[in-house]
């Protein structure tokens, strides 16, 4: 590919710039510092000359912002342009000569960190970046010895917080600019710039506009000093402390690649690490400080049973693996397989699931098994439906957003998303029932009333399909994608839980007719498709095979399969209120909690005989146990999650359990042993060999591959061996503030020259028939609102509740926002309580004016504490309608 | 023969002093847009034709040719914007100050005629915003030009179309800058953009864009009047044309005498400008506003030419020719300009944003008495990371001119003032020694 321009920042300003580059060739010749290689035109310059083992100092550049030019540190010399050039804004043309460490260079340099130096406070003894810190380490490695610099520096009140996280010292600052530069042009949060002029140079929030972005830890991140600090971290620990290992962030099930780290046995600091088909190096608030939970002091640390009515004890583990089983046991023995169920299960590991998948359908013979709590899509259009990476968005026709507002579901996508609109130019369809925060990228927008994107989605396939529909959006639509190549990807997720998955189904169904279309699920819960894809589904066996398919093969090495297709959640919770379900296993999953409807739920509960629960935290159904199982958790346990695109990925082990814990798969392994089952898996390992062996879809991902593979593995392998890395990443890459590398080894380490096997899948895999019957619609009633409820980023979730920086930022309660000429109509000002009523029940909630919402819907945030729309959802109504009053003076 | 002014573009706003700025007396008694007029009727490619040859280089400071900064245009890329650079900033500098306040219609006719020539569909003349009356009467001409068809839609019938915005700035030296300007104008913070990409090839919101200056534009009208011919004819070899020069300090009548360039210096302060107050002597004088280097009296029989500046190791920039007598300090006038520097830089490229409050704070104790014997040879050293060499025509390590702008006043302080400095230096550190010997 030739590049005739760069994209480059002229930060200040919103506008797309380039840097214009010369010449035709494709590969162009540069001689470095007499080393001549070879890079693709219009490469930068600092780039290249990083590759070929020149590093060159930097601040403001960062591999993932465009060039600014701003902190004139990389200064180098170029034969025939006068003066020195900047190379991190310096595309390489042919016959290049570049000079970086010349005396003119060495004497740039030395200027440019003794002039950072003079305002700059050194107190690296005390800073939490010392020991890590690119000022520090360039400072020494190309910096003058000593200032001579006389005079008072420069002296601001420190720190100051620019959020409820994130702290800053203005008198660190080197105003590189590379924390405003993201804020606006990679979250699109442009909530702190620069104001003063000269040295008083500062960074700043507006008035009254603290930087709450999703997005804040990243600017703490990247900052080349320690003038940007978050509470969670600061003053925790001493980088030359920190114990780090590569992992996946279990917050989502974006799955971005992180650096955990950890001291005194104590998880301190997560750090994005840049994976370019996953996170290219960015990590969301939730994710990145959402560490604090598994120290939290209301884990449960030991296993307990009840002893009467109210009681719960703890007891050894034999004890309560015993009563587990025991329980499991009579239940199977006395009313069937059919009468235990297992719920949850989406945020532990693959392994996890496997080997739980196992126990139920292997050796209780239950097919009542769902991951899911009917807030996601049936597992048979997840699990069958064409699938995209999340790469394909880069390089698609054009993006559909079905249904979801990414940003509160799977933060990391909506910036992969924002970035593929806005500096790709790739067309955006956003089809929803309310505006999120993409809506301004997108190039067409659809609107329709909640559960009933039919006809919308209908047109779309028409001008996806090259007609001229003639309605404006799709018209605009029609021209951004004429004469563009690539997938259509969809994002589908689930709109809203006040509606049955139907309308959303058939509105995939609908664009699954269009040329080359590809989905990308938006399901939130971390490991859900690691859940689905091995057997927590009702249906499905391991490996994205259905039970009839699956069964020969499966059953080789289980021995038993369920003989019919079981419950769902919905289905499960039903039979248990109805006394067909008597015993349900809850894996890290309350269904008061998770359940969208929560009466429902609350009769289950009431009727089931036994709970066996795994869950590290009351929020994962302790209390209705009978017998509590504490797991291991996150940055505790090996193992592997396949994220939204199934990518199969390492997660690390950095901490010690807390308390009395044992890995998910091994207590489902030893309560099968105590139901006369021996898996015979000993090791995480064991389980990654016998899932590539057993489950089709992961054939070929075994434990070396998957300790081998530098960005994880898409499954089935077969149809992504080609993207496969192989072998350990550079050194430096990956952490974003870049410490200056060795010379990197030209040779890989021998692991590249193994090839890897590619079987293809034993049993055709299951796919989606694209089918799905028109839902009838749910008539309208003038007088009502209609009810939207989707996740929230800061929800009701044990990430959030119990890490104590994030809990700060969950609002209290859930809100109903509404349009504010319906607020108008309904004679309430913002802010004040209404009496909400719907078929199932009345709550009281605070009213709020939302533009986003369109007339005649409300919506409330479903994950939200305390009363909202659990409590007003009938899971069984095909859609749910709200009835506003006003409070009368004395109920206020 | 006593020095005389040549007057062109300030000849109208001279000749009626008590209404030069409303459109009345411009259309009246100077025919004001009857250029325009005649513009309309050329071919694009005749009008950039004329103004290259006319030699006119932009008044703002750069000097850079205006035909050829207008020719490098992209082709065929659209839309295209002028900007007018009337943000005039520079210290001591007040031409373009007197040329919008007396005569905004021959900047209008100016920046219509130009907008024409390349194609342009919107102008926006950026205005100072210190400039209230400035940015008034600018307002009321551009209303007029409207209300008499003279902008807008289909002007004069010939169908070209231009919309001219008049923006006022905040308060920001370095919104001067064409690039600063062009971030000020997206209503960003001043900032100035690295280059390339230049403002011809992506400048305002990323599209062709010209920026000139008040001056530069207030000639258009007349090199369409007379010719390119007759401009390049006037002045001094590549120097063609008149300049207003803004003379101000510590001469008997400072103000703004537009004069044929190639005269000499001596002419514009001694003749023109009355020569030094009180019957002093000079001591030296900045020939190009407060960026400039500057020169002594021997050098007063110089010719106002950009090209002899250059050799000189100074510039002409904006036109403003400070005079000091010789009983000023020039340390003090030094430390005075750089804490202009100190204020104004925009805090985006390092060696400026730190350097410039590292001069000025040097400076302030050299010139109180608290210099050290080595402080005029720290600033030279410190100040080669911001200005590589020290050597006119400056380099620069930064974005833009101001870097460079934050040493010229040392270069010269170390160039005319070196020994006498460096004595003092070290007279001021024994009588501080002196005096700590005796308090102890």
């Amino acid at each position: 590919m030739t590049a005739n321009a760069v994209p480059m920042s002229q930060w200040p300003s919103d506008y797309a710039y380039t840097i214009p580059v010369a010449g035709d060739q494709d590969v162009v010749t540069v001689t470095i510092d007499d080393k001549v290689v070879q890079a693709p035109r219009g490469e930068l310059l600092i780039k290249v000359a990083q590759r070929h083992g020149t590093y060159i100092p930097r601040f403001c550049y960062h591999e993932r912002m465009k060039p600014v030019g701003m902190c004139r540190m990389c200064l180098v010399e170029v034969d025939g342009m006068r003066g020195l050039q900047i190379s991190c804004a310096t595309p390489v043309t042919d016959g290049m000569v570049v000079r970086t460490e010349s005396a003119a260079v060495k004497q740039a340099q030395d200027g440019v960190l003794e002039f950072l130096l003079i305002n700059h406070p050194l107190d690296c003894p005390v800073c939490d970046r010392g020991g890590e810190c690119p000022l520090q380490d360039q400072t020494l490695a190309f910096g003058p010895g000593e200032s001579r610099y006389v005079e008072e520096k420069r002296h601001f009140e420190k720190p100051i917080p620019i959020s409820d996280l994130v702290l800053l010292d203005r008198e660190r600052c080197i105003q590189c600019g590379r924390c405003t530069r993201f804020a606006a042009e990679v979250a699109g949060d442009a909530l702190i710039d620069f104001g003063g002029r000269g040295e008083e140079t500062e960074v700043i929030t507006y008035p009254g506009q603290p930087f709450t972005s999703y997005f804040s830890g990243n600017v703490v991140q990247i900052c080349p000093v320690g003038a940007l600090t978050a509470r969670p971290y600061r003053f925790k620990a001493r980088p030359w402390d920190l114990e780090a290992a590569e992992t996946s962030c279990q917050s989502c099930a974006v799955g971005c690649r992180g650096a955990v780290e950890s001291t005194t046995n104590r998880v301190v600091r997560l750090l994005g690490v840049d994976s370019e088909p996953v996170n290219q190096g960015w990590l969301c608030d939730k994710g990145r400080y959402g560490y604090e939970w598994i120290h939290a002091d209301t884990r449960v640390a030991a296993p307990m049973v009840r002893t009467g009515t109210s009681r719960m004890t703890e007891v050894s583990w034999p004890e309560a693996l015993d009563a587990a089983a025991a329980a499991l046991r009579r239940v199977h023995d006395e009313h069937g397989p059919s009468a235990i169920a297992v719920l949850g299960g989406a945020d532990g590991t693959n392994e996890d699931a496997y080997v739980w998948a196992r126990l139920a359908k292997g050796v209780l013979g239950t097919d009542n098994v769902d991951a899911q709590l009917a807030d996601g899509l049936p597992a048979e259009v997840v699990l069958g439906m064409p699938r995209a990476t999340i790469a394909d968005l880069d390089r698609a026709k054009a993006i559909v957003v079905l249904g979801v507002d990414t940003r509160e579901v799977l933060p990391i996508l909506h910036l992969r998303l924002r970035q593929a609109a806005v500096d790709r130019g790739v067309p955006l369809v956003d089809v929803a029932t309310r505006d999120t925060q993409l809506t301004r990228h997108a190039t067409a927008v659809l609107r329709h009333d909640p559960g009933a994107p039919a006809d919308a989605v209908e047109k779309l396939v028409a001008a996806l399909g090259g007609e001229k529909p003639r309605t404006k959006a799709l018209d605009a639509l029609a021209d951004a994608t004429a004469g563009r190549s690539g997938p259509v990807v969809v994002v589908l997720g689930r709109p809203s839980v006040a509606e049955p998955a139907a309308p959303t189904v058939h509105a995939a169904a609908l664009l699954a007719g269009v040329a080359d279309v590809r989905f990308l699920s938006a399901l939130g819960r971390a490991n859900v498709h690691g859940a689905l894809d091995l057997g927590l589904a009702p249906g499905f066996l391991p490996g994205r095979v259905d039970l009839e398919s699956g069964r020969a093969h499966v059953g080789e090495v289980w021995g038993v399969v369920p003989d019919a297709v079981g419950l769902d959640a919905t289905g499960i919770l039903r039979a248990a209120a109805a006394g067909q379900v008597r015993a349900l296993v809850l894996l890290g999953a309350d269904p008061l909690v998770d359940f969208p409807d929560r009466a429902l739920a609350r009769d289950a509960l009431e009727k089931v005989e036994r709970v066996v629960c795994v869950g590290a935290f009351p929020s994962d159904g302790v209390e209705h146990a009978d017998v509590v199982l504490p797991p291991t958790v996150w940055a505790e346990h090996h193992g592997s999650t396949t994220n939204i695109e199934g990518r199969v990925q390492r997660l690390a082990r950095i901490v010690t359990a807390e308390g009395s814990t044992m890995e998910a798969w091994r207590i489902a392994a030893e309560v099968a042993v105590r139901l006369g089952h021996d898996f015979d898996l000993e090791s995480v390992e064991e389980v990654q060999d016998e899932i590539a062996r057993v489950a089709p879809a992961f054939a070929g991902v075994d434990a070396l591959l998957l300790r081998r593979a530098r960005d994880g593995v898409v499954v089935p392998l077969a149809d992504h061996v080609d993207e496969l890395t192989l072998g350990a990443a550079p050194p430096g890459a990956g952490v974003s503030w870049e410490p200056i590398p060795p010379q990197p080894a030209e040779a890989d380490n021998g692991a590249v020259a193994t090839p890897v096997a590619t079987p293809a899948p034993a049993v055709a895999l299951h796919r989606w028939s694209g089918v799905a019957p028109a839902p009838a619609a749910a008539p309208a009633d003038a007088y009502s609102l209609r009810l939207v409820a989707a996740a929230t980023l800061y929800g009701a979730d044990r990430v959030v509740v119990a890490s104590p920086s994030l809990a700060r930022l969950a609002e209290d309660a859930a809100r109903l926002f509404v349009n504010p000429r319906d607020l108008e109509s309904l004679g309430v000002a913002d802010g004040d309580r209404v009496r909400v009523t719907s078929s199932r029940a009345t709550v009281e909630l605070p009213i709020a004016a939302d533009r986003a919402t369109p007339r005649g819907t409300a919506f409330v945030a479903s994950n939200l504490a305390g009363a909202g729309a659990a409590d007003l959802i009938d899971i069984d109504a095909p859609a749910t309608d709200l009835r506003v009053e006003t409070l009368t003076e004395r109920e206020r | 023969m006593p020095a005389e002014e040549t007057r062109i573009v300030t000849e109208f706003l001279r000749s009626r002093p008590d209404d030069s700025w409303t459109f009345e007396a411009a259309r009246k008694h100077n025919k004001a847009y009857s250029m325009l007029e005649k513009a309309l009727a050329m071919e694009r490619a005749q009008i950039v034709e004329e103004v290259t040859t006319s030699g006119l280089r932009g008044r703002g400071g750069a000097g850079f040719g205006a035909g050829q900064k207008w020719s490098f245009l992209p082709k065929d890329v659209f839309p295209r914007y002028l900007a007018v650079n009337a943000d005039e900033g520079e210290p001591a500098t007040f031409k373009d100050h007197m040329l919008i306040e007396c005569d905004p219609h021959q900047i209008i006719e100016g920046a219509a005629i130009t907008a024409y020539a390349i194609e342009a569909h919107y102008a926006f003349i950026y205005i100072r915003g210190e400039f209230a009356l400035g940015a008034e009467r600018l307002q009321q001409a551009v209303d007029d030009a409207y209300a008499n068809g003279y902008l807008g839609k289909n002007i004069l019938k010939s169908g070209f179309d231009l919309d001219v915005i008049v923006h006022r700035g905040a308060g920001c030296y370095i919104a001067g800058d064409e690039t600063g300007l062009l971030s000020s104008l997206e209503g960003e913070r001043a900032m100035p953009r690295i280059k390339p990409p230049f403002p011809a090839a992506q400048g305002l919101y990323a599209a062709p864009t010209v920026v000139n200056n008040v001056e530069t534009l207030s000639t258009i009208p007349h090199i369409i009047r007379k010719g390119g011919k007759w401009y390049s004819e006037l002045g001094v070899n590549k120097s063609t044309g008149t300049r207003v020069f803004s003379v101000s300090g510590m001469v008997e009548r400072p103000g703004n005498y537009e004069v044929e360039l190639g005269m000499s210096f001596r002419d514009l302060i001694e003749g023109l400008a009355g020569g030094i107050r009180g019957g002093k002597k000079m001591g030296f004088f900045i020939p190009g506003g407060a960026s400039a280097p500057w020169l002594m009296p021997e050098h007063l029989d110089e010719p106002l030419d950009m090209d002899r500046a250059s050799e000189l190791k100074t510039m002409l920039g904006s036109g403003a020719i400070m005079v000091f007598d010789e009983t000023v300090d020039p340390l003090l006038v030094s430390w005075r300009l750089a804490k202009f520097f100190a204020h104004e830089s925009c805090g985006k490229c390092t060696p400026c944003r730190e350097g410039s409050g590292w001069i000025e704070k040097v400076l302030y104790r050299m010139a109180n008495g608290l210099g050290r014997p080595d402080d005029l040879d720290l600033l030279l050293d410190f100040g080669q990371n911001i200005v590589p060499g020290l050597n006119a025509p400056f380099a620069q390590t930064t974005i833009c001119a101001l870097g460079p702008s934050t040493m010229s006043h040392v270069v010269s302080l170390d160039r005319w003032f070196g020994d006498a400095i460096r004595e003092r230096l070290q007279r001021d550190t024994d009588r501080r020694t002196r005096l700590e010997v005796r308090s102890a």
